[in-house]
């Protein structure tokens, strides 16, 4: 007479009871099928919120490090603080002499100046990123000319109106044919000059940088010469931004730390009047945008989880008080209390249990079913993580066990002979 | 050997349902205990089966205290010799009569379980009756039920509460029939909780209360039961 009765009996018991009350059992296990789905699908929405800004990141291309001039405007004229990388501190110049100056590790450097511009076409005007930089840009951004060259040495000596269209651009403007060796008039503010496109690059796509698909690049001293950019004291025309790319393998810390010191020793500074970051610095300060991200998500959906344990409780409180005869009864015939908690806990579990994988099924379910839909403008990826699926599951017989063990105890102590006299 | 003897007072309880009570039963007796409602009789037969403790006095079954056992141990002592046979039956609804009757085996682990439990039923009559439920069957097969139930176990005791309550006379007296023939057949000790003088009848001894006091204990002879 030690053993508890069998599991078997106990589930049969279990199975048996939750039948007898189909409708009031379904809607109870609802709660753990909203809650286990709801953890199953908002992890995999905030962790594939996380892999997209990931990719966008990485789709920039590989070991790249960016300068930018400092907010804090240090610029030598004394002006006002500039807004976040509106300031005229970084120059060509610099970029050359970052390009000769032989510091380990650094593979290729390419400034950038851009602009937003018009593209006047016969159907109206469309507005496009133009970017003005030099031939090394595409191996530094992990980019490919598709047809077509890219700007040239001589094309940046010569200050030519070639241009170099993005692929998803090009389609646009040119659905027909071939784009290269058309002619595009492009204004910004009050230039207007016209161009010889001579190259298209290729698609980057969606898993990338997809907005590079839609940039046009001309050569950047055709931007600072024509459209007349910003010069600093020393009469050089300023850049946006000066891309580097590190050696693969190289040490990135190390890397940065000689390119602000070569750059603060040219410009005669004591305090760097710019900025260097990585892209793992950016995937870092992302990653922690998106982990925060999820970990408000998962919190409310763990608060519905635990919603549902309380639905649960709830009804197993009424099933003791509807089933006070029952369980007197099977005191009287030889159960023991401990068979009681058994039944009831057993039947709590069979509830939570079945709706954690009736959750687990819907939420991957629905998880699946959004990825790579658009919902409300927004592109939905979602990373479906297998240790939610075990979290929320155990959460969900976890919550059982616990939602149960209260309305069995309180079942085992009823007193037999009062329990036979309940009407 | 089988000496149910039991000695019951309640303490100082303003509603005494028992009040100062000696009572000893042999083996094998068939015992009516009678009263009016409120006499304690009901509360006696709870004690006597272990289902409800005694708050002053003892209680000696076989020489065990019961007074002093803990919850499991009574419901051992329970499981394993008393049988209860209620005036509601108290079958539980969505069983088949078979497996009303197995309930008990289950909290047993019993083997066989379904064999033994049709061997009760027949032994009640039922034999064509094991896969109706509650509902399906009239208040005679329900208690009938009830009685396989309480036999299947082999229990030495059966403590039956009002049986016949329920029934109508004709199904009172089939029930009680059955009852005696297992105090003659198996030497089952048999306690009946009445207040039919009909039903008390067919007992051996006829023990009347009032207000938790016994109040007249009569033995008859034996070949008086029907």
């Amino acid at each position: 007479m030690g053993r508890l009765v069998s599991i078997f009996d106990a589930l049969r018991v279990a199975f048996r009871a939750i039948a007898a009350n189909g409708l009031r059992s379904l809607l109870t296990t609802l709660g753990m099928v909203i809650g286990v789905g709801s953890v199953i699908v908002l992890i995999a929405v905030g962790q594939g919120a996380q892999k997209g800004v990931q990719d966008q990141i990485r789709g920039l291309g590989q070991d790249l490090i960016f300068i930018q001039p400092a907010a804090t405007g240090g610029s030598a004229n004394g002006g006002a603080r500039g807004a976040a990388g509106g300031g005229q501190t970084l120059t060509k110049a610099d970029a050359d002499a970052l390009a000769e100056s032989g510091i380990v590790g650094l593979k290729g450097v390419a400034p950038q100046i851009s602009a937003i511009a018009q593209v006047i076409t016969s159907g109206g005007n469309q507005q496009v990123t133009v970017i003005g930089t030099t031939p090394g840009y595409p191996d530094v951004r992990g980019i490919e000319v598709a047809e077509g060259t890219f700007i040239t040495d001589a094309d940046v000596t010569k200050k030519t109106l070639n241009i170099v269209l993005g692929s998803e651009i090009a389609a646009t403007l040119f659905p027909d044919g071939s784009a290269v060796g058309q002619k595009l008039r492009i204004s910004v503010g009050p230039t207007n000059l016209n161009f010889t496109v001579i190259g298209v690059m290729q698609e980057k796509g969606g898993s990338g940088d997809g907005a590079a698909d839609a940039y046009v690049y001309i050569p950047v001293s055709t931007i600072q010469a024509r459209i007349g950019f910003n010069r600093n004291a020393s009469g050089q025309v300023s850049v946006n931004q000066i891309n580097l790319q590190a050696q693969p393998n190289a040490n990135q810390d190390r890397l940065i730390a000689d390119v602000t010191a070569f750059l603060i020793q040219r410009h005669e500074v004591t305090t760097a009047d710019f900025t260097v970051k990585s892209q793992e610095d950016l995937l870092g300060a992302s990653t922690q945008v998106s982990r925060t991200l999820s970990i408000l998500l998962g919190s409310i959906a763990g608060i519905s989880l635990i919603v549902g344990g309380i639905g649960v409780m709830n009804i197993m409180l009424v099933s003791v008080t509807e089933r006070t005869r029952e369980i007197g009864l099977r005191r009287a015939v030889g159960a023991r209390a401990k068979d009681i908690v058994t039944q009831f806990v057993t039947e709590a579990l069979a509830l939570c249990i079945g709706g954690g994988l009736l959750g687990i099924a819907i939420g991957v379910g629905i998880a699946m079913g959004i990825d790579g839909r658009t919902i409300a403008d927004q592109d939905m990826t979602t990373v479906i993580q297998p240790w939610s699926i075990f979290v929320a599951f155990g959460v969900a017989a976890g919550i059982g066990a616990l939602s149960g063990s209260y309305p069995a105890f309180r079942a085992s102590r009823l007193d037999p002979i009062q329990a036979l006299r309940t009407e | 050997m089988e000496n149910l003897s039991r000695h019951y007072r309640t303490g100082t309880e303003v509603v005494a349902a028992l009040d100062g009570v000696d009572l000893e039963i042999q083996r094998g007796e068939f015992i009516a205990i009678m009263g009016a409602s409120g006499s304690g009789k009901s509360t006696m037969m709870n004690v006597l089966g272990c289902l409800d403790r005694p708050t002053g006095g003892k209680y000696y079954f076989e020489g065990h205290d019961v007074g002093k056992m803990d919850d499991d141990s009574r419901t051992r002592l329970r499981a394993g010799v008393f049988g209860f046979v209620f005036q509601q039956y108290n079958l539980l609804p969505r069983m088949n009569a078979i497996e009303q009757v197995e309930l008990p085996l289950v909290y047993r682990k019993v083997k066989n379980r379904r064999v033994r439990a049709k061997q009760a039923l027949v032994a009640v009559g039922l034999g064509d009756r094991m896969k109706h439920k509650p509902t399906e069957m009239s208040g005679g097969q329900q208690q009938r039920v009830a009685i396989a139930r309480t036999l299947v176990v082999n229990p030495r005791v059966i403590l039956a509460d009002e049986p016949t309550g329920a029934l109508d006379t004709r199904t009172g007296e089939e029930v009680m029939g059955i009852l005696a023939s297992l105090v003659r057949e198996h030497g089952i000790t048999v306690i009946l909780v009445t207040h039919e003088q009909s039903v008390a009848d067919h007992a051996e001894r006829v023990v009347r209360m009032r207000d938790g006091k016994i109040v007249e204990d009569t033995r008859r002879p034996v070949w008086a039961v029907s």
